[in-house]
């Protein structure tokens, strides 16, 4: 209907497979998000987030919950002394530490590796490209 | 013998005004340079999403070095020893919960406001009154406990003991706050939270590696130390010297544990950090900045902690005035004199200033942005008249926070955090988490777990210990509590995520399919939300 609001389609929106982003119900210039969300370069992109962040979550509240139940109710374990006056509750804790900007760092690599660039391919896709 | 104490513990309090006053000046110019234009919505609420990710991420941290944090966290690992570092470790490894679920895609998907997320693909009125409602009453709570506080800090930094004094201070603080939110919007509380935050980080990272270095770097030196001029002796380095009177203490501890993992990063106003940038990848830099910044000021105030006990000790902090909160100021009385103790004194104070204001500022978005433009105007409301109604919300939510830090004044309050951070943890985070990844979540379901965090977290908490039944109650001589619990999150955050399932799966309207599309895409591509 009005194809000339919408951006320049430098997409592959020729090929035989699946909608056209940008062609269907979009009256206003809007991608068509039916469409991007049926896609496969989407799907991967959600497969991979959610395999990444859900395991990852269950994993450090795991973890984290560890440290608490045994500070709460193992005194005895927690209280052994490790070296000098440092036990170990302390370095229980410190890992703590180390393991969130562990996972924080991961995080941040495995965005930057594998999701932003999926991140893109959607974008080109969808014909909004990168500002 | 006390009065000399006190003397001690306040230093000078003209220095400490000094410092105070060259901060609020220097704040105050950067507001003024800051706000060059404070017209459009966008720009009161989310600073035109202008700022980078490294400055929101240190602004983000601001939020939570509060004078709570900074005074209070030292205090319990001066005090009570390992417990008090326990209760540290939430507070960073809770980042993670911003960093991996809410943070980008809450930033791809909202505008100015947690309602805007929620209401995202629901019916729109319902959600948004039930999301203001919450974003409400947790803010409420946080700020009721941070200017609970402020009293007892004004006598223990300034050497005002009076009730009338106290009040006078506490009004002309809540004044200055006031005025930063009304002329700065979110770009000038930002400002403020980033000096005052790189202030403070700067302020611990000094005191401890001055503490390591008089230890001959030995972590292990400063333990000894510390656990000889302790009350409690070789114990001070072992679980339970906090919560581990008996088993009901020790569940209330885990409630607590998973209340702040979960609830620091669903906070309203650490949310609605996230819109002051301009895209998702800005927001995880935000968070990976603000997570470094914690690590580092959690490290140093395990330090701090331990290093005041082993050079001032813990029977001089508990009978300073001020009590356990009095840890650091005289640790930094102790190794920098007078005017050491001024600085941190002074940047203790602006930490209640600037996380008042940003709490003012997130509770004023809400009312203004969900219940004023889209509840009662139906989101037809002018841009001009909402910001007029989300300033004199401003002003409202400011006077009533300067007559609840009068009027609590000296009450024991420091639940009120805890609270606030069950409740968000129950009303926000499970909706939060649905709407943004579970395809068949709609508007009952929705209303459910908003609903049904918030309503077991505050009936919970009634009948809790903490209001009635047991020492430190706020309601002395009647006692009808059930619940045993202080914390009401072990219960109340399972609940809402159950309620938020059988409301959605119960109910007979589906969800909004293309919404729902829409709502996806944009979540994890940020497709739409520059339009």
């Amino acid at each position: 209907m009005n194809k000339s609001v919408r951006p320049p389609a430098s997409l592959p929106s020729e090929r035989a497979t699946g909608p056209g982003f940008t062609d269907r119900g979009a009256d206003i210039g809007e991608p068509d998000f039916e469409a991007i969300q049926q896609s496969p370069e989407f799907k991967l992109l959600r497969k991979r987030l959610l395999w990444f962040i859900f395991p990852m979550s269950a994993f450090f509240l795991c973890w984290y919950m560890t440290f608490v139940l045994f500070s709460a109710y193992d005194h005895e374990f927690m209280s052994r002394k490790l070296f000098g006056a440092v036990n170990t509750g302390t370095v229980f804790g410190l890992l703590q530490f180390v393991s969130t900007m562990a996972i924080v760092l991961t995080y941040r690599r495995f965005a930057r590796k594998k999701l932003d660039p999926q991140v893109d391919t959607v974008h080109e896709l969808a014909g909004v490209g990168k500002e | 013998m006390t009065l000399q104490i006190a003397a001690r513990t306040t230093g000078s309090p003209i220095i400490n005004l000094s410092v105070f006053f060259a901060f609020v000046i220097i704040t105050l110019f950067v507001v003024y340079k800051a706000t060059n234009r404070n017209s459009t919505t966008s720009d009161y609420y989310a600073a035109g999403s202008a700022f980078t990710g490294v400055q929101n991420g240190i602004a983000l941290s601001g939020d939570f070095l509060s004078a709570a944090s900074f005074l209070g966290i030292s205090g319990a690992i001066a005090v009570h020893g390992y417990d008090g570092f326990l209760y540290s470790v939430g507070w960073l490894v809770a980042w993670l919960v911003a960093l991996l679920l809410v943070g980008e895609r809450l930033r791809n998907t909202g505008r100015f406001t947690v309602g805007d997320v929620m209401a995202y693909r629901m019916k729109q009125r319902p959600v948004r009154a039930a999301a203001a409602n919450s974003t409400l009453v947790i803010t409420f709570f946080y700020m009721l406990a941070q200017m609970a506080g402020a009293g007892g800090l004004i006598a223990l930094l300034l050497n005002v003991h009076s009730k009338g004094g106290q009040a006078l201070i506490i009004t002309g603080v809540g004044l200055v706050m006031v005025f930063y939110v009304l002329v700065g919007g979110m770009k000038g509380t930002t400002w403020v939270q980033i000096i005052k935050a790189g202030l403070l980080l700067i302020c611990v990272t000094f005191m401890s590696v001055f503490l390591l270095g008089k230890f001959g770097f030995s972590f292990s030196a400063i333990l000894d130390q510390a656990a000889q001029n302790s009350s409690l002796g070789a114990d001070l380095l072992n679980p339970g010297g906090w919560y581990g009177e008996n088993s009901m203490t020790k569940l209330d501890f885990v409630s607590l544990s998973l209340s702040l993992v979960l609830g620091i990063s669903s906070l309203p106003h650490v949310l609605m950090r996230f819109y002051t940038v301009p895209d998702a990848k800005e927001a995880r830099r935000s968070v990976v900045w603000c997570s470094w910044s914690m690590f580092i000021f959690y490290l140093s105030i395990l330090i701090v902690g331990y290093g005041a006990t082993a050079l001032v000790g813990s029977d001089r902090i508990v009978s300073a005035p001020g009590g356990e909160n009095s840890a650091a100021p005289l640790l930094a009385f102790e190794i920098g004199g007078a005017m050491l103790l001024g600085v941190v004194s002074a940047v203790a104070f602006a930490t209640i200033l600037a996380v008042v204001a940003g709490l003012t500022l997130a509770a004023s978005a809400s009312f203004a942005h969900d219940v004023y433009a889209n509840v009662i105007r139906n989101g037809k409301a002018d841009p001009r008249s909402e910001i007029r109604v989300a300033r004199l919300t401003a002003l409202v939510i400011g006077l009533m926070a300067i007559l609840g830090g009068i009027v609590t004044n000296g009450q024991n309050v420091a639940f009120l955090v805890s609270l606030a951070l069950a409740l968000a943890a129950s009303a926000n985070l499970p909706t939060i988490l649905y709407t943004l990844f579970w395809r068949r979540f709609n508007t009952t379901g929705t209303l459910w777990s908003i609903y049904g965090g918030l309503g077991s977290g505050l009936i919970l908490i009634i009948f809790s210990p903490a209001i009635s039944g047991s020492s430190t109650s706020i309601i002395k001589g009647v006692d009808f509590h059930w619940f045993p619990l202080t914390n009401p999150g072990l219960v109340s955050i399972p609940l809402s995520f159950l309620c938020g399932f059988l409301g959605t799966v119960l109910s007979k309207d589906s969800s909004d399919r293309k919404k729902q599309a829409e709502m996806e895409v944009r979540s994890l591509t940020g497709i739409g939300s520059k339009a």
